[in-house]
């Protein structure tokens, strides 16, 4: 079976695993990144979201075979704890999460939306987080720093 | 038993299920002790303070995603005059935290900030460390300021490091170590920021999911197809030329496949041929809540003012309903994950469970070693609100390490976490309500039915869960008991089954928080089909649910405002004084009567607000809340545009961190009131997902959320992460039937009981 080569986080990689492998267990286990998590493995919470090639995509219905020659952005990719991202800044400030597992699904869904439609309108950002899930239920809290993301980034 | 107040014995846990479900005393005790644990009594069980004057504090009470790591840092810091920065907080781990039980219940403020464990064990430090700069500077006690770790006595300064760098204290908790008052707080009761909210927000936190081991392998549990299902064969053949495939494991019931990588353990579990014996199949879901009132039961009388039936037949008017709530789920967002390394001599296990030390006594009976040689380290999981699959998941890790001499990673799939979880529990609740000529009430009566099976697994009951009972080990036993033993002692209102309006009366000893004389408050417990434990305000919400939203309903009978109706039947100070906050905040206006009375015509959305109250678990929190809905009458659709809460949790260790809780818990509770039910057919869950098991997403009509905070600082801390929750469903009810006059009995509201409800 053929290595797959991939950039994640702006880094070149090659993995050799079996080409229906799901992108999640590749990034999560092959390059041991913490940020996509295993939410439900059947693209219905978002917790996995990644953003490949510009789109936020569900990496654990993803084959790898897919991601070949992709360009993926992970939610630790983003920033870090000392230089956070733009928008990892606004949920920081927005205190918006209590356990944080879901956050790959809400801050990657929101950074694709803004990355795609500077200014969203309300229902936009509505209807991007229509399909992500959070059981804390920091759900206003987390449109709260997305707004502000925007607020800020177009200031 | 009976010399200990009820307080003591943390009444409020939901291990106390266990109590009234399953057991006799014993286990009374023992859920009580899982909730207490046996923590150190000593100052160096707590807190270390190096040369450097950095302070190592110990706690047993872990972050479950409520902000309880940045909270207790706030207390360390608080109590012993550090800046917050030079606190560094080591939560659950048997090798060196205290062994506090389980964190739940939402007893950790009790547990850690009131006049015991961390906060003592701080307060106690700080005075020691007073006496030893006294003699250092040669100066009385009461001449010396502290701050930032710094003693002084006029010109003259001494500094934590110096006086003990590195030493231990040697220093029993002090019973008489003066806490600082919350007046004199600057760390505590302000709203410091998450401390873990950097790392979770840029994807770096280390979660259970994330922890690696060298030379680990993968597994996944193989689940019977049915409930109650057992073993015939297990055909290893099927599975064996997968590449990276390492063994089948089989115990009992139990059935395991390990795998080098986590993508061939998920093909060979799916692929492995396993033969099951069909379990005995399972009641009808549309007709559960009257077979659990056929079912042998197990009976505890709350209160009995043996005057009740007299009281009913004499008032002017009597108010009946039966109220319904489903089974619900924990459903964490993820399915849950841990890892274990177990050799002969000993095991590692990192698990996001609530309590390390019940995890490592009952995962230690499951692998038949000592307890002594398994050591368990908390590693965060998703927000648990309450037993989920995180310590079934330990033991699946540790079951399939010790099988392949091999550190093992297991992940449920989000199936086998929500088929087998520990669900919270289904209720029927009959309540009959009199009242006099004037409309006041006189006698509340309450009889409920709720079906339990094992729970927490404490420290000896790995089969309250169901790796444990795959395994081969029985959940708790179940004990019928009818009729109840009179009540005695003082009442204990834990889950809520005794209504915020009546005396609460056992004797001459009355703990109720309201003036109605004549009581009798009856539960039933009875043996669940399904796996049961502690979900977010355990049994005190379906209790809750059906108390007030009978008190609307016997409201409008009396012709009453609904707030005015609570009050006049109130009598404690504070929760009135959060349910006139509540109302004043959400401008309530008086009402005698629903406000839409004009027929109803099709395509018109009705507006409403109703609200609700609760003392949560009789004395750990107060709450209460103001809904406001739109309700589609063609469609039977609720809309809830906005949710006014008002609280009063005592002091207030982190006001934000309080706001994001109750924000928090009114959409979870928003969101179980409108959505959420676990399903099955004649032999198995089929709840299983996302699209069977329905949730509030991100984007979605979100209501307005407002928080109003009573600090009262004379208090006792309580518990907040659960008392916004408890009010949610009847507050949404309660405004549903001021909108349409649709009184909603049964939880979820869908539409379709909202349009049944219309008829
Ligand atoms: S884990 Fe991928 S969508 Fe849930
Ligand atoms: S913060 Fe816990 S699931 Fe979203």
């Amino acid at each position: 079976m053929p290595a797959i080569n991939l950039r994640v986080n702006g880094r070149a990689q090659t993995v050799d695993v079996d080409q229906t492998t799901p992108l999640l267990y590749v990034l999560a286990d092959e390059l041991t990144l913490n940020g996509p998590k295993f939410g439900c493995g059947l693209g219905q919470c978002g917790a996995c979201t990644v953003i490949m090639n510009g789109q936020a995509i569900r990496s654990c219905m993803t084959p790898v075979s897919a991601a070949a020659g992709a360009d993926v952005t992970t939610l630790d990719g983003l920033g870090t704890v000392e230089q956070p991202h733009p928008i990892q800044r606004a949920f920081i400030e927005e205190q918006a999460a209590q356990c944080g597992f879901c956050l790959s699904g809400v801050v990657m869904t929101a950074k694709a939306l803004v990355d795609r439609t500077p200014n969203p309108t309300d229902a936009q950002i509505q209807q991007a987080m229509s399909g992500v899930l959070c059981r804390c239920f920091a759900h206003a809290r987390m449109i709260r720093a997305i707004k502000r993301y925007v607020r800020e980034k177009n200031a | 038993m009976s010399q200990i107040s009820r307080r003591e014995l943390l009444k409020g846990s939901g291990a106390l299920i266990v109590t009234f479900g399953l057991a006799p005393a014993e286990s009374f005790a023992q859920a009580v002790a899982t909730l207490v644990g046996n923590p150190s009594k000593e100052v160096d069980g707590w807190l270390a303070i190096a040369a450097d004057g950095s302070v190592t504090a110990y706690t047993g009470k872990c972050e479950l995603g409520q902000g309880l790591y940045t909270a207790q840092t706030q207390l360390v810091a608080e109590e012993l005059c550090v800046p917050i920065e030079r606190v560094k907080l080591i939560q659950c781990q048997t090798s060196v935290t205290p062994d506090q039980g389980v964190t739940s219940g939402a007893q950790s403020h009790p547990q850690n900030f009131n006049h015991m464990n961390l906060a003592l064990a701080a307060a106690t430090g700080r005075e020691a460390l007073l006496q030893m700069a006294a003699r250092h500077l040669g100066a009385p006690v009461e001449q010396l300021t502290v701050r930032d770790g710094v003693v002084s006595h006029q010109a003259r300064k001494v500094a934590y490091g110096e006086l003990i760098g590195g030493r231990k204290f040697n220093l029993p908790l002090s019973g008489t170590a003066k806490r600082r008052h919350p007046r004199d707080w600057t760390v505590l009761g302000t709203p410091v920021k998450r401390l873990d909210m950097p790392a979770m927000a840029t994807g770096h936190l280390e979660y259970a999911h994330n922890v690696r081991v060298p030379g680990m392998a993968h597994g996944r549990v193989v689940r019977p197809p049915t409930v109650g299902a057992t073993l015939v064969a297990v055909d290893e053949a099927s599975v064996r030329d997968i590449p990276g495939f390492l063994r089948v494991v089989v115990k009992n019931n139990f059935v395991g496949v390990v795998c080098e990588k986590q993508w061939q353990a998920v093909q060979a579990a799916s692929r492995l041929k396993a033969t099951w014996k069909p379990g005995p199949g399972l009641p009808a879901q549309a007709t559960f809540h009257d077979y659990m009132r056929t079912r042998p039961s197990r009976d505890t009388l709350l209160v009995d003012s043996k005057d009740i039936e007299a009281k009913l037949a004499s008032a002017a008017t009597v108010v009946r309903a039966t109220y319904l709530h489903p089974y619900h789920m924990h459903a964490s967002i993820g399915a849950s994950c841990a890892v274990a390394d177990v050799k002969k001599d000993g095991a590692t296990i990192w698990s996001p469970t609530q309590g390390v030390y019940p995890q490592r006594d009952s995962c230690a009976m499951l692998l038949g070693m000592p307890r002594e040689s398994v050591k368990v380290n908390f590693a965060r999981g998703s927000g648990c609100y309450g037993i989920n699959g995180a310590d079934t998941v330990s033991y699946d890790a540790a079951l399939l390490s010790q099988a392949v001499g091999r550190p093992v990673r297991v992940q449920l799939t989000r199936k086998d976490e929500m088929a087998w979880e520990n669900f919270g529990l289904a209720f029927v609740i009959d309540q009959r309500v009199g009242l006099d000529r004037d409309g006041n009430i006189l006698a509340w009566d309450y009889e409920a039915w709720s079906p339990v099976r094992g729970g927490r697994p404490g420290y000896n009951q790995p089969g309250n869960q169901v790796t444990g009972f795959l395994a081969g080990f029985e959940p708790a036993a179940f004990a019928p008991r009818s009729p109840a033993p009179a009540p005695s002692g003082v009442l204990a209102n834990g889950q809520n089954v005794v209504p915020s309006y009546v005396t609460g009366c056992i004797g001459t000893a009355c703990s109720g928080t309201g003036t109605v004389k004549s009581e009798r408050m009856l539960s039933r417990s009875v043996e669940s089909p399904f796996w049961t434990g502690p979900l977010r305000s355990p049994a005190r919400l379906q209790n809750t649910f059906a108390h007030e939203c009978l008190m609307d309903e016997v409201a409008a009978a009396a012709k009453a405002d609904p707030v005015e109706y609570r009050l006049r039947h109130l009598r404690d100070p504070r929760l009135m004084a959060v349910v006139r906050a509540a109302a004043k905040a959400a401008n309530w206006e008086p009402r005698t009567r629903t406000q839409n009375p004009e027929p109803r015509t099709q395509d018109a959305v009705r507006s409403g607000r109703g609200i609700a109250c609760v003392l949560y678990e009789g004395d750990n929190g107060y709450c209460s809340m103001v809904a406001e809905v739109d309700v589609n009458i063609a469609t039977g659709v609720v809309t809830v545009k906005r949710l006014v809460m008002a609280l009063d949790v005592g002091p207030i260790s982190n006001p934000d961190g309080v706001r994001n809780q109750a924000e928090g818990g009114a959409l979870h509770g928003m969101s179980r009131a409108l959505f959420e039910e676990v399903t099955w057919d004649a032999e198995k869950v089929t709840s299983v997902d996302w699209r069977t098991y329905r949730t509030l997403p991100v984007g979605s009509n979100i209501p307005q959320l407002e928080t109003v905070l009573i600090n009262t600082m004379d208090a006792e801390a309580n518990g907040a992460g659960e008392t916004s929750i408890t009010v949610t469903a009847a507050a949404i009810g309660n405004a549903i039937f001021d909108a349409c006059g649709a009184r909603l009995r049964q939880v979820p509201f869908t539409p379709e009981r909202v349009k049944a409800a219309l008829k």
